[in-house]
């Protein structure tokens, strides 16, 4: 066995790799439960590949096949059913994780210095799992696969000048149409997943070279001799992280906080297990009951959503009577989270240090957050837009004032170490 | 901090009991006590459908054999009694009426139903089906209270009777006024009203079975899951409490 | 950070029961992943037993049906074509029918259940191709033979029962499918039936 390990280490840096990634990475023994939504949005980017492959081989993505096709698996196909649930579930739960992961993010700081590369990946991750979302629910060729295409491919028409023509090169047709299924199957399917493995993997090796913030906003990184060895920790580091410092407050990741995700993996199958056993629609949220009729180019729907992940952003756009207007603020709220590290001027990371105003700015912003995302799934009635519009103007009013007033920041003192 | 995890959760929350996305329906919907584990209420839902309902509306999606063998229905029994037009017992329930037909005689191609109660819900079938009232406008003499304007005749008009629009006349106000009280049928069907809202309730059984035939297996899969997880998870458990005596 | 001494037995038995309960798990998951190849419901329908009615054959006439999309054939022998079996016998590579290509009723002279009519699948056992059924004139490619089956790919050849001749590439008899009779005139092809 180790002969074997021998040979491949003399050929590829695996048991390198091993261990400055995993057995020898320190990590901040503070994590807490907000620390599992990494791991989690892996497990469920694992997930999905394995059940898109599947899916793929009984899927029909034409427009005369696709809606029969979904049944098909679902009826037809050997546990299909079990293997389509997955996969649509699992577009929601990435998403949960996804959003609980960057507010952890925003939470504890992990965005500034030296960080900002690492959100940035973070949010193109974001942005093409969107896309890839977005695709993706097209496929079932249900009614709210098509007309929700049809809603969002139509906001590019807001553009100026190019506008119509993007629109009709997007759609490949007048209407959305077979060849929008194609395209959208294509991209889905091969283009934006293998996008999304880089950009994760990115992530991780940005994450893994400027070493993971903790809920303290502390560095675990000191100055190389400035930590007397007794206050050292008993584990051993790879070289590459204790070269130039003194790396305390941490453990290694694996086994420690492999063994702790275990658990937080195995809490978070029993809600994923619950929704695709008991709940696999989730009420209308995660599959909208118009989406078992097929796609018919001739009849809205009375009330068109799109999934629940889309609505803030597309409550936004609704808040705003100009179609253009609406369009940029919508992609606003996202290009707005891009920019936070350069937003954000503070020197101190996490919320626990951070003044009064920042943490009900922050407080503020999470609700306007979900109380944005439920009004994108209501009917635009007159009090719900009022509301939309409220709730708009104090998501970005969380930039605004955030950019003001971290300057010059009331902060408390920050402890110097980890203390538990 | 916590102040700030505990109000998000509790938005949240409020988020998630948003369960249902109102169709917006005029009428109040009777709530359809449906049963999947009831097979005979099924056998009788299909026999309705078999008989009434495939005619015109398709269940392209659904297989004459499961339907038998998830309802517990003997194959030959199926076949010789539920199975009108000589397919093949693996076939799928499809009709022999064309679409264009359809659109000619009906205005619009009947929908398919394999998949209805996922998009209406059971209780939607359950009161529409139990709504139908004679309005001699229509170009079949009937409405439909819960579907305004329905394209179709009231096929089960034979085992209802004739359905018409009652009003009683009520002390309101000081004034005798005509109040709409409901549908009442004429007694004329082979059925009772009580016996008629049954036959309802067994269609929409087998509509709502034929949405997701696969939901007893898919439940029952859960159970295991869940025991399966629970095991895991007190492993998982007691391991992290062994590697994190280390670092206490 | 405790010294205190490791449990290193506990440790191991955790690891391990954690990891064999978690390879299970693994295991559990590939199910649906396996199990979505088999044949669908679409194809096992596609797949499914087929009738043949023989009330009208006549003797001599072959008949053919597709099942799982292969051509299976029913032939009414004559009496002449029954008496050539025996005949042949010592020129045939498997005149006993020894090798399996034949549910076990039809392990008899004739390879059939009922000696009149013999049903195989027409798929020469050598590449597949399907061969030609001819009611005479087989003696052109066998000596002594008048009925059979002949595959033109490659001149295999086979007796009216559907055992393959010596000297020809095909190395079995051909394969008889599974097959019973509902009543006199109909035959089901694919299923054994409960007289099996």
């Amino acid at each position: 066995m180790n002969k074997l390990i021998a040979w491949f280490d003399e050929r590829i840096p695996m048991t390198k790799t091993w261990n400055i990634h995993l057995a020898q990475y320190p990590a901040p023994k503070n994590f807490n439960f907000w620390y599992i939504f990494g791991v989690l949005a892996t497990l469920v980017l694992v997930n999905q590949i394995l059940t898109g492959i599947w899916l793929t081989m009984n899927y029909v993505p034409s427009a005369e096949g696709a809606f029969a096709s979904v049944e098909f698996i679902m009826r037809d196909i050997e546990y299909g059913w079990l293997l389509r649930y997955m996969h649509s579930t699992g577009a929601s739960a990435f998403f949960v994780v996804v959003y609980l992961h960057m507010f952890r993010g925003m939470m504890y700081g992990s965005y500034q210095k030296p960080r900002e590369l690492l959100w940035v990946f973070g949010m193109l991750i974001f942005l093409v799992l969107m896309a890839e979302a977005f695709m993706g629910y097209l496929l079932p060729w249900g009614q709210m696969s098509y007309w929700g295409a049809q809603v969002i491919i139509s906001l590019f028409g807001a553009i100026p000048i190019i506008g119509d023509d993007l629109t009709l090169w997007i759609r490949g047709d007048y209407v959305i149409s077979g060849a929008t299924l194609n395209r959208f199957f294509a991209l889905h399917v091969i283009a934006l997943p293998l996008v999304l493995v880089i950009l994760v993997f990115l992530h991780i090796i940005a994450l893994h070279e400027v070493g993971s913030n903790n809920p303290e906003g502390i560095s675990i990184k000191k100055p190389k001799g400035s930590v007397p060895d007794s206050e050292k920790p008993k584990f051993t580091f790879h070289e590459r992280f204790t070269k130039k410092y003194d790396i305390v407050d941490a453990f290694p990741f694996f086994p420690y906080y492999i063994v702790k995700d275990l658990v937080g993996v195995a809490i978070f199958l029993f809600f994923f297990c619950y929704v695709i056993f008991f709940a696999p629609a989730m009420g209308g949220l995660f599959l909208e009951p118009p989406n078992f009729e097929a796609a018919n180019p001739l009849k809205t729907p009375e009330h068109i959503a799109p999934v629940w992940y889309f609505t803030p952003f597309y409550a936004i756009l609704r808040a705003v009577p100009d179609k253009l207007l609406g369009v940029i603020l919508m992609f606003g709220a996202i290009v707005a989270l891009f920019v936070l590290p350069w937003l954000d001027r503070g020197k101190v990371r996490s919320v626990r240090y951070r003044s009064t105003l920042h943490k009900v700015n922050l407080t503020v912003f999470a609700i306007s957050f979900i109380a944005l995302g439920y009004l994108g799934l209501k009917p635009a009635t007159e009090v719900y837009t009022m509301f939309a519009r409220i709730f708009t103007f104090l998501y970005f009013a969380f930039f605004v004032l955030l950019f003001f007033y971290s300057k010059n920041e009331n902060t408390k003192p920050v402890p110097e170490r980890i203390t538990k | 901090m916590k102040q700030l995890i505990k109000s998000t959760l509790l938005v949240a929350a409020s988020l998630w009991s948003v369960a249902t996305l109102a169709a917006g329906p005029t009428v109040p919907l009777d709530k359809a006590d449906i049963d999947l584990h009831d097979k005979a209420s099924l056998q009788r839902g299909a026999q309705l459908f078999m008989n009434y309902c495939l005619g015109c509306h398709s269940m392209q999606y659904q297989r004459y054999n499961r339907t038998f063998r998830d309802l517990e229905i003997p194959e030959e029994l199926g076949i010789e009694n539920l199975q009108f037009t000589g397919e093949k017992v693996g076939d799928l329930m499809t009709n022999a009426m064309a679409t264009e037909d359809a659109g000619n005689w009906f205005g619009t191609a009947a929908p398919d139903l394999t998949l209805v109660a996922r998009v209406r819900g059971a209780d939607w079938i359950y009161t529409y089906l139990r709504s139908f009232y004679v309005d001699e406008s229509r170009p079949f003499g009937v409405n439909n209270t819960v579907f305004p304007n329905v394209g179709m005749p009231h096929v089960l008009e034979e085992l209802q009777g004739i359905p018409r629009k009652t009003t009683e006349e009520k002390m309101i106000d000081g004034e005798m006024q005509d109040v709409y009280v409901g549908i009442k049928t004429d007694g004329s069907g082979m059925l009772t009203d009580a016996e008629y809202d049954q036959a309802a309730l067994d269609l929409t059984n087998f509509l709502v079975y034929t949405g997701e035939p696969m939901m007893l297996e898919q439940q029952r899969m859960g159970w295991y899951v869940f025991g399966f997880l629970l095991v895991f998870l007190i492993f998982a458990v007691l391991l992290k409490r062994e590697f994190f005596k280390d670092v206490k | 950070m405790s010294n205190a001494p490791v449990d290193k037995g506990r440790r191991r038995f955790l690891t391990v029961a954690t990891s064999v309960v978690g390879a299970a798990g693994a295991v559990g998951v590939a199910v649906p992943f396996i199990a979505s190849w088999n044949p669908s419901e679409k194809a096992k329908n596609a797949g499914a037993p087929v009738e043949v009615n023989i009330g009208k054959a006549e003797p001599g006439q072959l008949i053919r049906v597709e099942w799982r999309g292969q051509p299976v054939w029913v032939v009414r022998r004559t009496p002449e074509m029954l008496a050539s079996l025996e005949a042949v016998n010592d020129q045939l590579r498997d005149p006993n029918s020894d090798e399996p290509q034949q549910p076990e009723y039809a392990k008899n002279l004739h390879r059939s259940r009922k000696e009149e009519f013999f049903v195989a699948v027409g798929i020469c056992t050598h590449l597949g191709c399907s061969p030609q059924f001819l009611d005479q004139g087989m003696g052109e490619y066998v000596e002594g033979a008048q009925a059979g089956f002949f595959c033109p790919c490659h001149g295999s050849t086979f007796d009216i029962a559907g055992r393959v001749f010596q000297g020809v590439p095909a190395p079995y008899n051909l394969v008889v499918p599974p097959h019973y009779y509902i009543n006199d005139n109909t035959i089901l092809v694919g299923e054994d039936g409960e007289q099996a």
